[in-house]
Protein backbone atom coordinates (compact mmCIF):
# COMPACT_ATOMS: atom_id res chain seq x y z
CA UNK A 1 0.00 0.00 0.00
CA UNK A 2 1.38 3.37 -1.02
CA UNK A 3 1.92 5.77 1.86
CA UNK A 4 -0.31 8.77 1.31
CA UNK A 5 -0.23 12.15 3.02
CA UNK A 6 -3.58 11.66 4.70
CA UNK A 7 -2.43 8.40 6.28
CA UNK A 8 0.47 10.25 7.89
CA UNK A 9 -1.92 13.04 8.89
CA UNK A 10 -4.36 10.65 10.53
CA UNK A 11 -1.55 8.80 12.29
CA UNK A 12 -0.43 12.12 13.81
CA UNK A 13 -4.04 12.85 14.89
CA UNK A 14 -4.41 9.44 16.54
CA UNK A 15 -1.05 9.84 18.26
CA UNK A 16 -2.08 13.22 19.65
CA UNK A 17 -5.56 12.15 20.77
CA UNK A 18 -4.56 8.69 21.98
CA UNK A 19 -1.11 9.21 23.50
CA UNK A 20 -0.09 12.86 23.86
CA UNK A 21 -3.50 13.61 25.42
CA UNK A 22 -2.35 11.62 28.47
CA UNK A 23 0.26 14.32 29.08
CA UNK A 24 -2.13 17.25 28.61
CA UNK A 25 -2.25 19.74 31.45
CA UNK A 26 -5.11 19.00 33.87
CA UNK A 27 -5.15 22.65 35.00
CA UNK A 28 -8.36 24.64 34.39
CA UNK A 29 -8.43 26.50 31.07
CA UNK A 30 -8.74 30.30 30.84
CA UNK A 31 -12.53 30.41 31.17
CA UNK A 32 -12.68 27.74 33.91
CA UNK A 33 -10.00 29.60 35.82
CA UNK A 34 -11.83 32.93 35.61
CA UNK A 35 -15.08 31.21 36.62
CA UNK A 36 -13.41 29.68 39.69
CA UNK A 37 -11.60 32.88 40.69
CA UNK A 38 -14.69 35.01 40.37
CA UNK A 39 -17.23 32.65 41.83
CA UNK A 40 -19.41 31.71 38.88
CA UNK A 41 -18.08 28.21 38.18
CA UNK A 42 -21.12 26.88 40.09
CA UNK A 43 -23.47 28.28 37.48
CA UNK A 44 -22.47 25.54 35.04
CA UNK A 45 -25.29 23.05 34.51
CA UNK A 46 -25.53 19.70 32.82
CA UNK A 47 -28.66 19.65 30.72
CA UNK A 48 -28.04 16.08 29.65
CA UNK A 49 -25.41 13.39 30.13
CA UNK A 50 -22.83 13.09 27.39
CA UNK A 51 -21.65 9.54 26.80
CA UNK A 52 -17.98 10.46 27.33
CA UNK A 53 -17.85 13.42 29.75
CA UNK A 54 -14.42 15.07 30.11
CA UNK A 55 -12.91 12.88 27.41
CA UNK A 56 -13.11 9.62 29.32
CA UNK A 57 -15.04 6.40 28.87
CA UNK A 58 -17.58 5.35 31.48
CA UNK A 59 -16.09 2.99 34.05
CA UNK A 60 -12.89 3.08 36.02
CA UNK A 61 -11.29 5.92 34.06
CA UNK A 62 -7.53 6.19 33.86
CA UNK A 63 -5.14 6.43 30.95
CA UNK A 64 -6.75 3.82 28.72
CA UNK A 65 -10.12 5.53 29.10
CA UNK A 66 -8.72 8.91 28.00
CA UNK A 67 -6.81 7.31 25.13
CA UNK A 68 -9.84 5.49 23.79
CA UNK A 69 -12.09 8.54 24.19
CA UNK A 70 -9.58 10.62 22.22
CA UNK A 71 -9.33 8.06 19.44
CA UNK A 72 -13.12 7.73 19.34
CA UNK A 73 -13.46 11.51 19.10
CA UNK A 74 -11.01 11.69 16.20
CA UNK A 75 -12.97 9.00 14.37
CA UNK A 76 -16.34 10.70 15.04
CA UNK A 77 -15.15 14.12 13.87
CA UNK A 78 -13.47 12.58 10.83
CA UNK A 79 -16.58 10.65 9.79
CA UNK A 80 -18.94 13.58 10.34
CA UNK A 81 -16.72 15.88 8.26
CA UNK A 82 -16.21 13.35 5.47
CA UNK A 83 -19.97 12.82 5.38
CA UNK A 84 -20.92 16.44 4.73
CA UNK A 85 -17.88 17.05 2.54
CA UNK A 86 -18.95 14.21 0.24
CA UNK A 87 -22.52 15.48 0.15
CA UNK A 88 -21.41 19.03 -0.72
CA UNK A 89 -18.88 17.90 -3.34
CA UNK A 90 -19.12 19.05 -6.97
CA UNK A 91 -21.27 16.61 -8.86
CA UNK A 92 -19.80 15.23 -12.03
CA UNK B 1 -12.99 28.57 26.41
CA UNK B 2 -15.96 26.29 25.79
CA UNK B 3 -18.94 27.88 27.56
CA UNK B 4 -20.95 25.26 29.50
CA UNK B 5 -24.74 25.34 29.84
CA UNK B 6 -25.83 27.72 32.57
CA UNK B 7 -23.28 30.49 31.95
CA UNK B 8 -25.45 32.35 29.44
CA UNK B 9 -29.09 33.44 29.76
CA UNK B 10 -31.58 32.72 26.94
CA UNK B 11 -31.60 36.42 25.96
CA UNK B 12 -27.93 35.94 25.09
CA UNK B 13 -27.65 32.36 23.86
CA UNK B 14 -30.74 32.37 21.62
CA UNK B 15 -29.52 35.20 19.35
CA UNK B 16 -26.04 33.66 19.26
CA UNK B 17 -27.53 30.31 18.25
CA UNK B 18 -29.43 32.16 15.50
CA UNK B 19 -26.20 33.77 14.25
CA UNK B 20 -24.38 30.43 14.31
CA UNK B 21 -27.24 28.65 12.51
CA UNK B 22 -27.34 31.42 9.92
CA UNK B 23 -23.59 31.16 9.36
CA UNK B 24 -23.84 27.37 9.06
CA UNK B 25 -26.63 27.73 6.49
CA UNK B 26 -24.76 30.39 4.53
CA UNK B 27 -21.55 28.32 4.54
CA UNK B 28 -23.35 25.15 3.48
CA UNK B 29 -25.09 26.99 0.65
CA UNK B 30 -21.92 28.68 -0.57
CA UNK B 31 -19.73 25.58 -0.27
CA UNK B 32 -22.26 23.24 -1.89
CA UNK B 33 -21.15 21.95 -5.30
CA UNK B 34 -17.90 23.87 -5.09
CA UNK B 35 -15.88 21.39 -3.03
CA UNK B 36 -13.51 19.37 -5.15
CA UNK B 37 -12.65 15.72 -4.64
CA UNK B 38 -9.24 16.65 -3.26
CA UNK B 39 -10.85 18.91 -0.63
CA UNK B 40 -12.64 15.95 0.98
CA UNK B 41 -9.71 14.08 2.61
CA UNK B 42 -8.07 17.38 3.56
CA UNK B 43 -11.22 18.55 5.37
CA UNK B 44 -11.41 15.22 7.20
CA UNK B 45 -7.79 15.33 8.35
CA UNK B 46 -8.03 19.01 9.36
CA UNK B 47 -11.12 18.23 11.45
CA UNK B 48 -9.42 15.26 13.12
CA UNK B 49 -6.25 17.27 13.70
CA UNK B 50 -7.99 20.22 15.30
CA UNK B 51 -10.12 17.96 17.52
CA UNK B 52 -6.97 16.16 18.66
CA UNK B 53 -4.91 19.30 19.20
CA UNK B 54 -7.73 20.80 21.28
CA UNK B 55 -7.25 17.93 23.75
CA UNK B 56 -3.66 18.98 24.35
CA UNK B 57 -3.86 21.60 27.07
CA UNK B 58 -0.54 23.20 27.92
CA UNK B 59 0.11 25.12 31.14
CA UNK B 60 0.28 28.85 30.46
CA UNK B 61 0.38 31.03 33.55
CA UNK B 62 -0.77 31.08 37.14
CA UNK B 63 -2.21 27.58 37.38
CA UNK B 64 -4.08 27.88 34.10
CA UNK B 65 -3.89 25.90 30.90
CA UNK B 66 -4.92 26.57 27.34
CA UNK B 67 -5.21 24.75 24.07
CA UNK B 68 -5.08 25.59 20.40
CA UNK B 69 -8.49 26.39 18.88
CA UNK B 70 -7.52 25.99 15.23
CA UNK B 71 -10.00 28.13 13.27
CA UNK B 72 -7.29 30.12 11.51
CA UNK B 73 -5.32 26.97 10.72
CA UNK B 74 -8.27 25.36 8.92
CA UNK B 75 -9.24 28.53 7.06
CA UNK B 76 -5.72 29.00 5.68
CA UNK B 77 -6.07 25.59 4.00
CA UNK B 78 -9.67 25.66 2.79
CA UNK B 79 -11.05 29.19 3.22
CA UNK B 80 -13.43 30.60 5.83
CA UNK B 81 -16.76 29.03 4.80
CA UNK B 82 -15.56 25.44 4.62
CA UNK B 83 -13.47 26.07 7.75
CA UNK B 84 -16.53 27.25 9.68
CA UNK B 85 -18.34 24.02 8.78
CA UNK B 86 -15.35 22.05 10.12
CA UNK B 87 -15.26 24.06 13.37
CA UNK B 88 -19.02 23.60 13.74
CA UNK B 89 -18.61 19.84 13.33
CA UNK B 90 -15.87 19.70 15.97
CA UNK B 91 -17.74 21.86 18.48
CA UNK B 92 -20.94 19.83 17.97
CA UNK B 93 -19.14 16.52 18.61
CA UNK B 94 -17.42 17.99 21.68
CA UNK B 95 -20.71 19.20 23.15
CA UNK B 96 -22.79 16.12 22.30
CA UNK B 97 -20.31 13.38 23.13
CA UNK B 98 -17.75 14.87 25.52
CA UNK B 99 -19.65 17.45 27.60
CA UNK B 100 -17.10 20.01 26.42
CA UNK B 101 -19.26 23.10 25.94
CA UNK B 102 -23.01 23.19 26.47
CA UNK B 103 -25.93 22.67 24.12
CA UNK B 104 -27.61 26.01 24.77
CA UNK B 105 -24.19 27.65 24.51
CA UNK B 106 -23.12 25.74 21.38
CA UNK B 107 -24.17 28.69 19.22
CA UNK B 108 -22.09 31.06 21.34
CA UNK B 109 -19.11 28.71 21.16
CA UNK B 110 -19.51 28.46 17.37
CA UNK B 111 -19.48 32.25 17.18
CA UNK B 112 -16.54 32.75 19.58
CA UNK B 113 -14.26 29.94 18.44
CA UNK B 114 -15.72 29.28 14.98
CA UNK B 115 -16.85 32.49 13.30
CA UNK B 116 -14.18 34.71 14.79
CA UNK B 117 -11.40 32.23 14.02
CA UNK B 118 -12.50 31.39 10.49
CA UNK B 119 -14.25 34.45 9.00
CA UNK B 120 -12.37 37.20 10.79
CA UNK B 121 -9.23 35.07 11.10
CA UNK B 122 -9.04 34.35 7.40
CA UNK B 123 -9.56 38.03 6.55
CA UNK B 124 -6.76 39.03 8.93
CA UNK B 125 -4.51 36.29 7.58
CA UNK B 126 -5.02 37.53 4.02
CA UNK B 127 -4.51 41.14 5.04
CA UNK B 128 -1.13 40.42 6.64
CA UNK B 129 0.09 37.73 4.23
CA UNK B 130 -0.78 39.81 1.15
CA UNK B 131 1.00 42.83 2.60
CA UNK B 132 4.19 40.89 3.34
CA UNK B 133 3.95 38.32 0.52
CA UNK B 134 5.74 34.99 0.18
CA UNK B 135 6.26 32.18 2.64
CA UNK B 136 7.15 34.52 5.47
CA UNK B 137 4.03 36.56 4.83
CA UNK B 138 1.95 33.42 5.10
CA UNK B 139 3.52 32.45 8.43
CA UNK B 140 3.26 35.98 9.82
CA UNK B 141 -0.34 36.27 8.66
CA UNK B 142 -1.24 32.95 10.28
CA UNK B 143 0.48 33.91 13.52
CA UNK B 144 -1.09 37.36 13.76
CA UNK B 145 -4.55 36.04 12.87
CA UNK B 146 -4.16 33.19 15.40
CA UNK B 147 -3.24 35.51 18.27
CA UNK B 148 -5.80 38.21 17.49
CA UNK B 149 -8.70 35.78 17.05
CA UNK B 150 -8.00 34.03 20.36
CA UNK B 151 -7.93 37.36 22.19
CA UNK B 152 -11.09 38.55 20.39
CA UNK B 153 -12.82 35.25 21.19
CA UNK B 154 -12.08 35.87 24.88
CA UNK B 155 -13.46 39.42 24.53
CA UNK B 156 -16.66 38.04 22.95
CA UNK B 157 -16.89 35.43 25.69
CA UNK B 158 -16.57 38.14 28.37
CA UNK B 159 -19.24 40.30 26.73
CA UNK B 160 -21.61 37.31 26.65
CA UNK B 161 -20.93 36.52 30.32
CA UNK B 162 -21.52 40.16 31.26
CA UNK B 163 -24.70 40.45 29.18
CA UNK B 164 -25.97 37.31 30.96
CA UNK B 165 -25.24 38.80 34.37
CA UNK B 166 -22.86 35.91 35.07
CA UNK B 167 -19.81 38.09 35.66
CA UNK B 168 -19.48 41.88 35.42
CA UNK B 169 -17.52 43.07 32.40
CA UNK B 170 -15.00 44.85 34.62
CA UNK B 171 -14.17 41.48 36.19
CA UNK B 172 -14.53 39.06 33.27
CA UNK B 173 -12.88 41.12 30.54
CA UNK B 174 -9.44 41.80 32.05
CA UNK B 175 -9.20 38.28 33.47
CA UNK B 176 -10.25 36.52 30.25
CA UNK B 177 -8.18 38.72 27.98
CA UNK B 178 -5.15 38.43 30.26
CA UNK B 179 -5.06 34.63 30.11
CA UNK B 180 -5.91 34.53 26.41
CA UNK B 181 -3.15 36.96 25.44
CA UNK B 182 -0.82 34.16 26.59
CA UNK B 183 -2.89 31.31 25.15
CA UNK B 184 -2.97 33.26 21.87
CA UNK B 185 0.81 32.95 21.62
CA UNK B 186 0.43 29.15 21.69
CA UNK B 187 -2.21 29.43 18.96
CA UNK B 188 0.03 31.66 16.84
CA UNK B 189 3.11 29.44 17.18
CA UNK B 190 1.29 26.16 16.51
CA UNK B 191 -0.70 27.58 13.57
CA UNK B 192 2.42 28.99 11.92
CA UNK B 193 4.44 25.83 12.66
CA UNK B 194 1.88 23.50 11.08
CA UNK B 195 1.53 25.72 8.01
CA UNK B 196 5.32 26.02 7.75
CA UNK B 197 5.69 22.24 7.97
CA UNK B 198 3.03 21.52 5.36
CA UNK B 199 4.34 24.20 2.97
CA UNK B 200 7.67 22.37 3.09
CA UNK B 201 6.38 18.80 2.91
CA UNK B 202 3.26 19.10 0.73
CA UNK B 203 2.89 22.68 -0.60
CA UNK B 204 0.08 21.56 -2.93
CA UNK B 205 -2.22 21.04 0.08
CA UNK B 206 -2.07 24.79 0.72
CA UNK B 207 -2.94 25.67 -2.87
CA UNK B 208 -6.46 24.26 -3.06
CA UNK B 209 -9.30 26.68 -3.96
CA UNK B 210 -10.45 28.61 -0.89
CA UNK B 211 -14.14 28.45 -0.13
Amino acid sequence: MKLRWWMVGLAVCLLMAGVLSLFASPLPDGLERVAEDHGFAGKAEELFSSPLPDYSLPGPGGALSTSLAGVLGVVLVLLLTLLWARVLRKKK
Amino acid sequence: MHLPDGFLTPAVWVPLWAIAAGALALSTWRVNRRLEDRHVPLLGVLAAFVFAVQMLNVPVAGGTSGHVVGGVLISVFVGPLAAFLVMGSILAVQALFFQDGGITTLGANMVNMGLIGTFLGYWLYRLVSDALRGGRGRLAGAGVAGWVTIVLASVACSLELAASGTSPLGVALPAMVGYHMVIGVVEAVVTAAVIGFVSGARPDLLELPKL
